[in-house]
């Protein structure tokens, strides 16, 4: 019985054509997989869904009935529920509070706060969820109790339409397992869920069929029992996958070290031996909460170690390390690497502008041009430019102070793959140039390709190395520590 | 704070560039607003809330009022200064409740004061010493600030006129207004009314039960109605009310209209007390930025989302009881301002201190 | 410098319209009274754009310029020797304001709005209790020239607002400039570049108190010792400063821009005085047109502090 079809869903932002022509229908009790890379439509796709969109074009019917959304409030007494990657909750209100919002249970007027108490441990009970009763406060609940929070606010709205964005990203291994029994859960209730994710694995754990994107179109509809991981990856990338790296650095690139770390530890790590040579690349692996961004921002200064020994220099602060030398790239470009009003040239100098030298700003020009920003307008306000050239600015930023270490967090997040093939190269030269860097990615083909060698976090400290060119399953199986993470 | 991205698949994302972002707030509701990095939060307070914090302070500024009182030889809890510090607290208690309101849902209002003034002009009047012309007074009084309010909800959402602007704005407008048609009091209030400002009920003013009134329906509306807790949500992460369904101007236009009507009502209450309109009253009194003080020192986030009507009520009796203790120790009334600025900003950065040792945790 | 063009418009429009009333506005003598008049709400309004611009506000300059001339009269007392060491004790009550304004604000979490706001009730009690209720003391003849006097053909005020709007152009194209800028757009990012994101918000108080120094030392000699001097400049400069462009929230708009809106309030005002639209009536029409100006900008650029529909 079909649920849910659309139609013919096209949708154009400030005349930028993002989704045209999407025809995506699920039946009752179906959980339909939607894959596609990055700036597929994914995202928009599901948001018309749930109101927070308009399409331009295009119908949706459920149950057969055409409906129009023009609030998420319509697309919710319709039925359909959406849970974002980044959640949706208040952190300072209780979890029934949150469960309920805008739709709590009244009684002669007001709200019934028992019945929606009551209702909410009902709620979590079906989930399978103990740790947690309907009156704590979301702030102090774990990222994957939160997502817990999430499902239970969709079930209380009787959804019948499930959308699921991304809903592993930021799990754990074992939370991963609960969910996956949700979804069976949700599936055996004659709930539709729609679930996005890029883990193949899921795709086919989970899902009875599954619709490809690419570039704002549908490539096709097909029974995940008919198709094959390879196969899948081909129509999403529209040609076999082989990526490009550049060469690794030969024995004799490899420079003096220069920075070293005995027994580093601070609250998220611990028993951190590290050393980091001139003319290489060492990629940093690990899961989800392993403590790898933390470990780059232990090394820069912004969250110190604060026990063992750092040489040449322990930086207490961002200042001191930048001072001696040290750059770092955020996972979190918008919120943490780039002021997005200002212009490219404005970004690029903010390093340089922060330190009290002198004789800056005759480079920018050039700069631009070695990273390959195109255009290469040091005019233009940042916010305006694409992921991909945005990463290039904050790259240049640090190329101004030609750091001895560089520490780059995901510095291939959210950027097309042209320009990621520009930054891998990018980073290589760097290297050749005798910079040391420490690269973190989620991405392990990306690691492996980039990597002169990969050392693994688990449990916030370093738990192997691997030489370059490891496999994915050498460096999954100390990852994940063989048996389920702590 | 770490790398939440996804293990290994071959096209690596984590959300589509579609679509614009999702304009949230600059920072999430949990985030440090102010960047510290590189500082190791060492909060060694234990983490305070605001709300019973602004009422042991409450508590031990009228045990220290009373030593300082007796020791200076006089009698600090008579009944004569606790009705005082009901009359004198009560119509800045009612304009803080409203304000609470626009604070909560992220907003604020910085045109009470101008409106107070009207309010108790148009309710002077119009009741031109008449008994029978009380209830359309008071209805005018209402439908006049009711509109004040819309009109300033109506600036802030749709024509997304930053809260500060917009109420400035409606601000300048009244006080043109006012002092165009006004140059000193004006209409007069029949004696009938007047025992709304100062009869009283055993120790209790009429004043205080209607400020206690006020304060309770507000309580009610933000603890136990669909509507409080879309005030909270909106406040909070007003892109998270929205795609929980929630419309999110409608709230802030209501809050806006209810400040204002709570403004209306201190106008009532003052005219009363004076017997007529007065042009000024609600500027001398410094009623917007006094409650907008009021509503912070009782615990309330500036930045909306966070806090309650009972903090308020706390904050607004602490600087009542404050003002009663340097009236009864004949302290300049200067001094009164100089203290009440360091009172107001300490709390602040005593529940600052709180926020940050929870974002260390 | 795109976004500076509509207020240089409307700035452009409005002394047009003053010279086509009054006549005498285009001769030198007539357009510099008319820059004298505005200097203090300029010079103001360049101090609180600092701080606007690193994303707080600075609510206590209109007590802080009450307090300057109150003080300024009652330690000269009429005597001509006193001028010059009271004027600096002035520019470093200003310099301090700021500076505890911004220690507050930064080093103890405390929103600008309510530490600023705390502010304005200390100083306006503290300058009272001092003088005991009244300003008392006159002013010497050496102060008042600054306000009143006149350099060759050109007024005091008029050198020293010039000198004010080039010193604060320099800032904004120095480092500390972009520095500033940078962190009221964003500060995490600003701070993991090595910005010292406290120090520079600091520095921008700093400079909003400097500037109310400077504006209470023109308004004393303009026009003469009283309590209510200062009163409501606050909001005038953070309305000239909004009606400039400038983006409450921080990291946009230029100072230029911002002085722009000064000019403009004064130029409005002094318009609506020649078309006999005077007194209370004012602040309907400046209130009707802020909002008004505001409302424009935000169609045109979203902003991010407002509460989505």
């Amino acid at each position: 019985m079909t649920l849910l079809s659309m139609r013919g869903i096209g949708k154009s932002f400030l005349g930028v054509p993002v989704l045209s022509g999407i025809d995506l229908d699920a039946t009752a009790g179906e959980v339909h997989a939607v894959v596609g890379e990055n700036g597929a439509g994914k995202s928009t796709l599901m948001k018309i869904l749930a109101g927070v969109h308009v399409p331009d074009r295009g119908t949706i019917e459920i149950d057969g009935a055409p409906v129009a959304f023009g609030h998420p409030l319509d697309a919710q007494r319709a039925g359909v529920a959406i849970i974002y990657q980044e959640f949706n909750l208040l952190p300072e209100r209780t979890v029934a509070d949150n469960v309920f919002l805008g739709r709590e249970p009244r009684r002669r007027g007001l709200v019934d706060r028992a019945a929606m108490e009551e209702e909410t441990r009902r709620l979590l009970g079906e989930l399978g969820e103990s740790s947690f009763g309907p009156r704590d406060l979301v702030r102090r609940l774990s990222v994957a109790q939160r997502q817990v929070v999430e499902i239970a606010k969709a079930l209380s709205i009787d959804a019948r339409i499930i959308v699921m964005d991304e809903p592993t990203a930021s799990l754990a291994e074992h939370e991963v397992e609960l969910l996956y029994a949700l979804v069976g859960r949700l599936r055996r209730r004659g709930m539709a869920v729609l679930y996005i994710s890029h883990r193949l694995r899921e795709v086919f754990d989970l899902a009875q069929r599954v619709t490809v994107l690419k570039d704002g179109a549908r490539v096709t509809t097909v029974p995940t029992a008919e198709v094959g991981p390879a196969e899948l990856v081909r129509l999403m990338v529209g040609r076999e996958l082989h990526d490009y790296f550049p060469p690794r650095a030969a024995p004799g690139d490899i420079g003096e070290v220069k920075l070293s770390v005995r027994g580093g530890g601070n609250r998220k790590l611990r028993d951190i031996d590290l050393e980091l040579r001139a003319g290489e690349i060492t990629g940093l692996a690990g899961l989800q909460g392993s403590g790898r961004t933390e470990l780059a921002k232990a090394l820069f200064g912004a969250e110190p170690f604060t026990v063992g020994s750092m040489t040449p220099y322990r930086p207490r602060s961002v200042r001191q390390g930048v001072a001696a030398g040290i750059g770092l790239v955020t996972e979190d470009r918008k919120g943490e690497g780039l002021a997005l009003r200002q212009s490219v040239r404005d970004n690029a100098l903010l390093v340089t502008r922060s330190r009290a030298r002198r004789g800056h700003g005759a480079g920018v020009k050039s700069l631009l041009e070695e990273v390959r920003l195109s255009p290469a307008d040091p005019e233009r306000e940042v916010r305006y430019l694409s992921g991909g050239n945005q990463q290039k600015v904050v790259l240049a930023k640090w190329m101004t102070v030609a750091p001895a270490v560089l520490l780059l967090d995901e510095p291939t997040r959210g950027v097309d793959v042209g320009a990621k093939a520009a930054i891998h190269d990018l980073i290589r030269r760097l290297a050749k140039d005798g910079m040391s860097i420490l690269m973190i990615s989620s991405e392990l083909p990306e690691l492996i390709g980039m990597s002169d060698r990969v050392l693994v976090m688990r449990d916030g400290r370093i738990a192997g190395a691997l030489p370059g060119g490891s496999s994915e399953e050498a460096i999954m199986s100390v990852a994940a520590g063989q048996g389920a993470p702590a | 704070m770490s790398g939440h991205g996804p293990p290994p698949v071959p096209t690596g994302e984590r959300r589509a560039d579609g679509g614009p972002p999702p304009g949230r707030r600059a920072g999430r509701p949990d985030g440090p607003r102010r960047t510290r990095a590189g500082r190791p939060a060492a909060g060694v307070l234990k983490e305070i809330d605001p709300t019973k914090a602004v009422y042991v302070a409450l508590a031990a500024t009228l045990l220290g009022g009373w030593l300082l009182v007796a020791i200076d030889g006089g009698d600090f809890l008579t009944t004569e200064t606790i009705v005082g510090i009901q009359q004198r607290s009560a119509a800045l208690g009612i304009v803080a409740v409203g304000q609470t309101l626009a604070i909560l849902a992220g907003s604020l209002d910085l045109s009470v004061a101008y409106l107070i003034s009207l309010s108790s002009l148009v309710a002077a009047e119009v009741m031109a010493g008449r008994d029978g012309a009380i209830l359309p007074a008071v209805g005018a009084v209402l439908a006049v600030s009711a509109l004040v309010g819309l009109v300033n909800g109506t600036l802030i959402t749709r024509l997304r006129v930053h809260a500060f602007i917009a109420t400035l704005g409606t601000a300048l407008i009244l006080r043109g207004v006012i002092d165009h048609f006004y140059d000193g009091p004006a209409g007069s209030v029949p004696v009938s009314f007047q025992s709304l400002g100062y009869d009283r009920i055993g120790p209790v003013p009429v004043a205080a039960l209607l400020w206690a009134a006020v304060a309770v329906a507000a309580w009610v509306l933000l603890r136990r109605t669909r509507t409080g807790h879309r005030i909270y949500a909106v406040g909070g992460d007003p892109e998270v009310a929205r795609l929980s369904g929630v419309r999110t101007g409608r709230v802030v236009v209501l809050t806006h209209v209810l400040c204002s009507v709570c403004a209306g009502i201190a106008g009532l209450l003052l005219a009363a007390r004076l017997g007529a309109g007065a042009p000024t009253v609600g500027t001398d009194g410094g009623y917007d930025l006094e409650s907008i003080a009021a509503v912070v020192l009782g615990g309330t986030a500036l930045a909306g989302g966070r806090g309650g009507v009972a903090g308020t009520v706390g904050g607004v009796l602490l600087l009542a009881v404050l003002d009663s203790v340097f009236n009864q120790l004949e302290v300049n009334s200067f001094f009164k301002d100089v203290v009440r600025g360091v009172v107001i900003v300490a709390a602040v950065a005593v529940y600052a201190l709180r926020g940050r040792k929870r974002r260390a945790a | 410098m795109k976004r500076t063009i509509p207020i240089l418009v409307v700035l452009a429009a409005l002394l047009a319209a003053m010279a086509v009333v009054n006549p005498f506005f285009l001769e030198p003598a007539g357009f510099l009274a008319f820059v004298k008049r505005a200097a203090p709400l300029v010079i103001l309004a360049a101090g609180q754009y600092f701080v606007i611009v690193s994303g707080e506000f600075d609510l206590s300059v209109g007590s802080l310029v009450t307090v300057e001339v109150v003080v300024a009269a009652r330690l000269i007392d009429g005597q001509e020797s006193a001028t010059w060491w009271v004027l600096l004790l002035l520019v470093a009550i200003g310099a301090l304001v700021g500076l505890v304004n911004g220690l507050v604000t930064t080093l103890l979490s405390v929103p600008s709005f309510i530490t600023t706001l705390g502010m304005l009730l200390i100083l306006s009690g503290a300058v009272f209790l001092w003088t005991g209720g009244a300003p008392r003391g006159a002013l010497s003849q050496a102060f008042r020239v600054f306000g009143r006097g006149d350099l060759g053909p050109v007024p005091w005020s008029v050198v020293i607002l010039v000198v004010v709007a080039a010193a604060a152009v320099l800032l904004m194209r120095a480092d500390f400039g972009k520095r500033l800028m940078a962190t009221g757009d964003n500060d995490r990012a600003a701070a993991l570049s090595g910005v010292r994101v406290a120090r520079t918000r600091i520095l921008a108080f700093v400079l909003s108190g400097l500037a109310a120094a400077v504006a209470g030392i023109l308004l004393g000699g303009f026009a003469g010792v009283s309590a209510q001097v200062g009163q409501g400049l606050e909001f005038s400069a953070i309305t000239a400063v909004v009606l400039g462009g400038v983006v409450l929230g921080g990291g946009r708009g230029s100072v230029v821009a911002a002085m722009a809106g000064a000019f403009s309030l004064e130029a409005l005002f002094a318009l609506l005085n020649l078309y006999g639209i005077s007194g209370p009536l004012e602040y309907t029409v400046q209130g009707v047109i802020i909002i008004a100006a505001v409302a424009a900008g935000a169609a045109q650029f979203p902003s991010r502090l407002r509460a989505s529909t």
